[in-house]
């Protein structure tokens, strides 16, 4: 995640959301959402942060407080014009029906009185930036799957370039495996387009893996708490924050220790040409054997070793999992350690070769230690 | 009744047919005229109705209501009012059977406005829609299968209740239903009645056709998104 450049975009100065029948929906809100990064509104339903996300566009307005974009209120620009320049993604992507997918994309650039062939060629970029074949162009919404139809509304989002993106649960109602297929490729984009992102969600899973920044929302719209997904994780403001993220943060937290910065050791390694002999006089009952590149291969149990011959011929007991040094956290670590049969995570290097092993206590140690911070 | 026709006579003379062709032709020309301008007109008023009776839910009950009480007013008797200011012209004919249309247009438009997806009307009016850009672009084309059902029902209904205009002289083929009572021959009679049936049919099936070209993106039941 690349946080921005950091001097606040949009800014909600004492704003509420009142309405006629009394409700509060927003109270006394001040927030600034940082430039190039993503912030997370999350909360239980009736918190009002869809209410907060829908007032940037103009979409609601405001009771009280000033909702400034660049500096300049926003209630004094014409409301479909300050629209024209802000994306906004919604839960069910909200497709046009009646048009095809390369002119839903279209959209915002032909309202924006751009001609025809300049939008569409346009539209045909978005679409292969989203991962859409450029087969889909002719079809219509109906004909694609709430995937693709959620990869169309990101694109016809980003038709006329707008710095800014409102994201109001764009990724829950597709299915989990889905999800995750479009969190990744979400975040793949951002770190391309460093936009302005304001994104809506009640999972708090999501808020943490996606958001720079993660805004708390209580019901009656109160903000609980505005901070880094480690700091949420780390010191939850209240009782409220902490029971939203649920009883495993310690763990979760794991998420953001990138496991190159763990403790490994060379640990019980042996090619599977060693000679049994050599196991045995390995200290522990486990030992990690690999092939001749030094690809792991499955844990040998010592007492349970051939009489003679090489390692080849043992029983291997499977893996578990390895952790890639590279690319994941100590949390993946943490995980293989807590499957692999030897109590020992084994940490590969990027061709897959074994570079380390490490144990759970270890792995836990080292992370509250070398913070990410 | 005169209905009863003569012993021996048979129900249809063909040579009746082959002799007529041409005037048959003319007649249903004419049957169409009557019987479509006023669906087109009474669409042109429902549109707009149908708009406000969206946007301005109060008024669409009262709406509903003079539309069905014009509906329920005996065509006869709605002639016979209009006879007095447009005479026995095609005009008299007419503008009872575009008020018929109402009942099923005005309803129609409103249904096919209400189709339209919350999340599609949410997403124009952030994209940067204006209302009027809305409604036209948006709205009105993702109305257009729920309107044509009602276009359909309207457009046959019309065409068979044109015949009744002949009651003052404007009727279509209806014209060859009363000179067939007068004559008591029972020929025109059967051929105008069924060439009318014939018509409801064509036109139903080119407001099919009309509909699917109009709207590929419907093609598919069961494909809201």
């Amino acid at each position: 995640m690349q946080p921005g450049k950091g001097q606040p975009v949009i800014t909600f100065d004492a704003v509420s959301k009142q309405y006629p029948n009394g409700t509060t929906a927003v109270d006394n809100l001040s927030l600034e959402f940082p430039d190039g990064g993503i912030t997370v509104l999350v909360g239980t339903s009736g918190c009002g942060k869809s209410t907060t996300l829908r007032m940037i566009n103009r979409m609601v307005e405001p009771t009280a407080g000033t909702v400034s974009l660049d500096g300049k209120d926003i209630s004094t620009v014409n409301a479909p014009e300050l629209r024209r320049g802000i994306g906004y993604v919604i839960q069910h992507a909200g497709l046009f029906p009646h048009r095809t997918v390369l002119d839903n994309v279209a959209t915002v650039p032909l309202l924006l009185g751009w001609s025809k062939k300049k939008a569409r060629a346009r539209a045909g970029e978005l679409m292969e930036l989203v991962g859409l074949p450029a087969n889909y162009a002719k079809r219509y919404p109906y004909q694609l799957s709430g995937g693709q139809q959620q990869r169309v509304g990101v694109a016809r989002a980003l038709g006329a370039d707008p710095p800014v993106l409102l994201m109001d649960e764009p990724f829950s109602a597709v299915d989990p495996v889905v999800r995750a297929d479009l969190q990744a490729e979400f975040l793949r984009l951002q770190k391309e387009l460093h936009k302005t992102i304001v994104f809506v969600t009640h999972d708090i899973d999501e808020a943490i893996k996606l958001g720079d920044k993660v805004a708390v929302f209580r019901t009656g719209g109160k903000l609980v708490q505005y901070d880094t997904p480690e700091n949420l994780l780390a010191a939850p403001a209240d009782e409220f924050v902490a029971g939203f993220i649920g009883h495993d943060r310690g763990i979760r937290r794991l998420s953001f220790v990138d496991a190159a910065a763990l403790p490994l050791h060379d640990g019980p390694v042996l090619p599977d040409s060693a000679p049994v002999s050599k196991a045995r006089a390995a200290d522990g009952p486990w030992v990690l054997v690999t092939d001749a590149a030094r690809k792991p291969l499955g844990w040998a149990n010592v007492t349970a070793l051939p009489q003679d011959g090489t390692l080849a011929d043992a029983t291997l007991t499977p893996l578990g999992h390895t952790f890639n040094l590279a690319t994941d956290s100590a949390r993946a670590a943490l995980d293989a350690a807590l499957l692999s049969p030897s109590g020992l995570a084994v940490g590969v290097d990027e061709e897959g070769a074994v570079a380390g092993v490490t144990d759970a206590a270890a792995i836990t140690n080292g992370s509250s230690g070398g913070d990410s911070q | 009744m005169t209905m009863i026709t003569t012993a021996g006579e048979p129900l249809v003379r063909w040579y009746w047919i082959g002799d007529h062709l041409g005037e048959l032709a003319h007649y249903t020309g004419i049957h169409l005229r009557l019987a479509l301008l006023p669906v087109l007109f009474g669409l042109i008023i429902s549109i707009p109705l149908g708009m406000l009776c969206h946007r301005f839910r109060w008024l669409y009950p009262p709406t509903l209501t003079a539309a069905n009480v014009l509906y329920a007013v005996p065509s006869l008797a709605l002639f016979m009012i209009f006879v007095r200011y447009t005479g026995l012209t095609e005009q008299t004919v007419m503008i009872p059977l575009t008020l018929y249309t109402l009942s099923v247009l005005v309803p129609n438009v409103v249904d096919g406005l209400a189709s339209v997806p919350d999340p599609v009307r949410q997403a124009a009016t952030a994209m940067g829609f204006g209302t009027v850009r809305r409604v036209v672009q948006v709205e009105l084309p993702i109305a257009v299968p729920v309107v044509m059902a009602g276009v359909r029902v309207a457009a046959v209904s019309s065409i068979s209740l044109v015949a009744v205009g002949q009651l003052i002289g404007q009727g279509g083929l209806g014209f060859y239903i009363t000179r067939g009572l007068q004559l008591d021959f029972p020929t025109p009679i059967i051929t105008a009645t069924v060439l009318i049936v014939l018509l409801a049919l064509a036109t139903d099936a080119v407001l099919v056709l009309a509909q699917r070209l109009l709207t590929p993106w419907a093609r598919t039941k069961g494909a809201k998104s």
